[in-house]
């Protein structure tokens, strides 16, 4: 069939089931949004590009399916630099089309010009510049394969507007099914090997103080069930870090919560005491192990990643696996049969100690006080659905909302994990409603981050997706103001985001929204009740909340995880 | 330093796809992981492969590492890292002399032939000279030249392929 390259590329984005397409028209794009008009697929106009990338990120991690992004050249291509790096680190599976100036144009410098490959080839899994308009089909299938399988991530692909535009001959082409991918340098391995999956398998059956360390790769690998199947057949407990929130429900009595930096003082603890960690799909990351050379130092390691780069960057593995989670704890759970495990009895009962001792908590707020951020999180998690979709921005918010929201559902956390990208939940929950229409979704978000992506809650007026924001104003960047009140003697440095402005609720107003401001307890309750009661449009909820709050515990940046930090009323046993 | 007496070292033979861009993808890998590269060279194998033999240092990553990470681009294809002992390396240099006595041209002749290397240019007093060997034989050719006026001088990088079992 005969065709121009802007045909092609929304004909190949429909033969790889492209339901939705987040993105920003623009001088060298142009060609490709004139097809736009013509193709069965949804496009969503954001407010700013790296929306988009966001959007596309909530929406993959959300539905499981790649998330497409599609943006101009130059200013645009660079402003979707974040979104890529941020999908990047947190294996996020992303196709990304930027428009390129014309081919014969490249290197002179031309308007809009960027050397878009060059500057994301060390943030994408892969990228491509097309020049010849046959290419496309095949390419966006290669694109869409790559970014799907082994460790997920985005990829990019740059069209030169001349083979796109079907006012240039340049853009003739015609159209070919792709067909298998033929890609010799990239073949993942999906199953584990057998001697080594009956290694960690005996490993495991030994341990007397095993734990599971669960990350985001379980969740990229939709090995939810899986995991619960190992964790109950052994006995074992889980740890879920922040990338894998959800991965075991929260209630589940194996789940002993996120490790790392804010984790609760028994995940953390847990590791450091282990005798044997299962990492599954996690990657050592420097918030979860804290200072690396004394984090569980008894502990043997089994780690199973899809990535080999993984295994033995950071911490060395006694066993080492590399296959998909999902397979490889398949082939361990038909390895273990009905084996024994060794008793957990005494690690268990030592466990719950931790737990008893030093539960999650907060003190309530004093009469006539500010909100507290926790029980506004509590308040939402307990009067909306249980598979509510929540997305949050980084920083205080984010902890608390991994901390006290209850994830009993896999996928239904959204957050930026690896990059710590500010301004993250808005776009993201966007993303995730428009794929998920019929959930609710939550953004959790505060000052800060709000003030950095809250344009896109136009974008969720008008294109009729309404999620909720929670929007937790403290008044300050609160997160690096309790860094400086702890390690910089309270000297606190441009930090006060306390106005006047914004008004949150006539700008809220302004985008379209349903805006509550709440400043009582009282209210709480009732402006929750009201959110979750409008789907016709967005809601955003101001809830004003105590300035001074800091998120506990705490490792310190740098410390061992046996130096975490309990909140001042919590008394710290002591150790030897 | 003579270049083969510098710090430990790998050779990591590298097949790569033929397609624009891919050695600013393993540079770009190297430079933003932090691994050195001592030396690098590539050429097109046949219409859809190229070779790149790359000497890294290994004090900088460990070389597991190193070769997982470049692994991971999807345009390389297969990674062997090549034993020093049991490999065919090859390095070759191209020298420019200018002898400070009419009478020496005799003496290097003799000093080229002696290391089977070549002479490709003289004129006069100046000659170009090329050697192709082992890096540490080039060491002691270009040591040797060195009372005869070296005025330039080019090394490739190594080369190398698995030797013959």
């Amino acid at each position: 069939m005969e065709m121009d390259g802007g045909q092609a590329l929304l004909k190949a984005l429909e033969y790889e089931g492209v339901e939705v397409v987040f993105g920003y028209p623009g001088g060298a794009i142009l060609p490709v949004y004139d097809s736009v008009l013509d193709a069965g697929i949804r496009h969503v106009l954001v407010r700013h590009e790296q929306g988009a990338g966001h959007m596309a990120s909530g929406y993959a991690h959300a539905t499981g399916k790649p998330g497409v992004v599609m943006v101009t050249s130059g200013p645009a291509a660079t402003n979707i630099v974040t979104p890529l790096a941020d999908a990047y680190l947190d294996s996020v599976p992303m196709v990304a089309i930027t428009g390129q100036v014309p081919y014969g144009l490249i290197g002179t410098d031309a308007f809009q010009e960027t050397d878009t490959t060059g500057i994301t080839m060390s943030i994408t899994k892969h990228n491509y510049l097309v020049s010849d308009p046959n290419d496309i089909p095949q390419i966006v299938h290669e694109a869409f394969h790559i970014a799907t399988h082994g460790r997920p991530g985005p990829v990019l692909i740059d069209l030169p507007k001349n083979i796109t535009d079907a006012m240039n001959p340049d853009s003739k082409m015609t159209w070919r099914d792709p067909v298998a991918v033929d890609l010799p340098g990239f073949q993942p391995v999906l199953d584990g090997d057998p001697a080594d999956i009956e290694a960690a398998v005996k490993l495991l059956k030994d341990a007397e103080r095993p734990v599971i360390y669960a990350g985001g790769g379980i969740l990229k690998s939709r090995a939810a069930a899986e995991l619960q199947a190992l964790a109950e057949k052994t006995n074992t407990p889980v740890v879920t870090t922040l990338m894998a929130r959800g991965a075991l429900p929260d209630s589940h009595e194996l789940n002993l919560g996120m490790p790392g930096m804010h984790g609760n003082y028994t995940a953390v603890m847990a590791m450091q005491e282990a005798d044997l960690l299962l990492a599954l799909g996690s990657r050592f990351d420097d918030r979860v192990t804290g200072r690396l050379d004394s984090f569980a130092p008894d502990a043997k390691v089994v780690h199973v990643d899809i990535d080999p780069a993984e295994l033995g960057k950071i911490r060395h593995p006694d066993v080492a696996i590399r296959g998909d989670a999902k397979r490889v704890i398949a082939a361990m759970l038909d390895t273990l049969g009905t084996a024994q495990t060794a008793d957990h009895g005494a690690w268990r009962s030592k466990l719950s100690g931790w737990q008893e001792n030093y539960p999650l908590a907060y003190e309530p707020a004093e009469p006539g006080g500010k909100l507290k951020p926790q029980m506004v999180i509590e308040s939402i998690r307990d009067a909306s659905p249980k598979d509510t979709i929540v997305a949050s921005g980084v920083g205080q918010h984010q902890m608390w909302a991994s901390q006290y929201w209850t994830f009993d559902h896999a996928y239904t956390w959204l957050n930026s994990g690896g990059l710590g990208t500010m301004g993250y939940s808005i776009p993201a929950a966007v993303g995730a409603k428009a794929g998920m229409p019929d959930r609710t979704v939550w953004a959790i978000d505060g000052d800060g981050c709000f003030q950095m992506t809250c344009q896109e809650l136009i974008t969720a007026s008008v294109e009729n997706i309404p999620i909720k924001v929670a929007l937790l104003n403290n008044t300050y960047l609160g997160m690096v103001r309790q860094w400086q009140e702890m390690f910089y003697e309270n000297r606190l440095s441009e930090v006060d985001l306390s106005g006047p402005v914004p008004d949150y609720i006539k700008l809220s107003e302004a985008m379209g929204c349903v805006a509550i401001r709440v400043e009582d307890p009282d209210e709480v309750e009732d402006a929750i009740a009201r959110a979750n009661a409008i789907n016709d449009r967005p809601v955003v909820v101001e809830f004003l909340t105590e300035p001074g709050e800091n998120v506990y515990p705490m490792v310190p940046g740098g410390k061992s995880n046996s130096d975490i930090v309990v909140p001042p009323f919590q008394e710290k046993e002591t150790r030897s | 330093m003579k270049r083969s007496q510098l710090a430990e070292t790998h050779t990591l033979a590298v097949l790569v796809e033929n397609k624009a861009g891919v050695l600013a993808r393993v540079a770009g890998l190297f430079a933003r992981r932090g691994f050195n590269i001592d030396s690098l060279a590539v050429a097109p194998t046949d219409e859809r492969f190229s070779r790149i033999t790359i000497v890294v240092d290994a004090e900088s990553a460990p070389i597991d590492q190193i070769k997982k990470q470049l692994d991971k681009l999807i345009n390389v294809v297969d990674i062997v890292e090549l034993q020093p002992e049991s490999s065919a390396l090859r390095e070759m240099v191209l020298v420019r002399l200018e002898l400070p006595e009419d009478d020496q041209v005799d003496d290097v002749l003799q000093l080229v032939s002696g290391f089977n290397g070549a002479v490709l240019r003289v004129r006069g007093t100046q000659m170009i000279l090329s050697l192709s060997s082992r890096p540490d034989e080039l060491d002691s050719f270009v040591e040797k030249l060195q009372p005869y006026g070296i005025r330039e001088l080019q090394r490739t990088g190594a080369i190398a392929i698995p030797g013959i079992e």
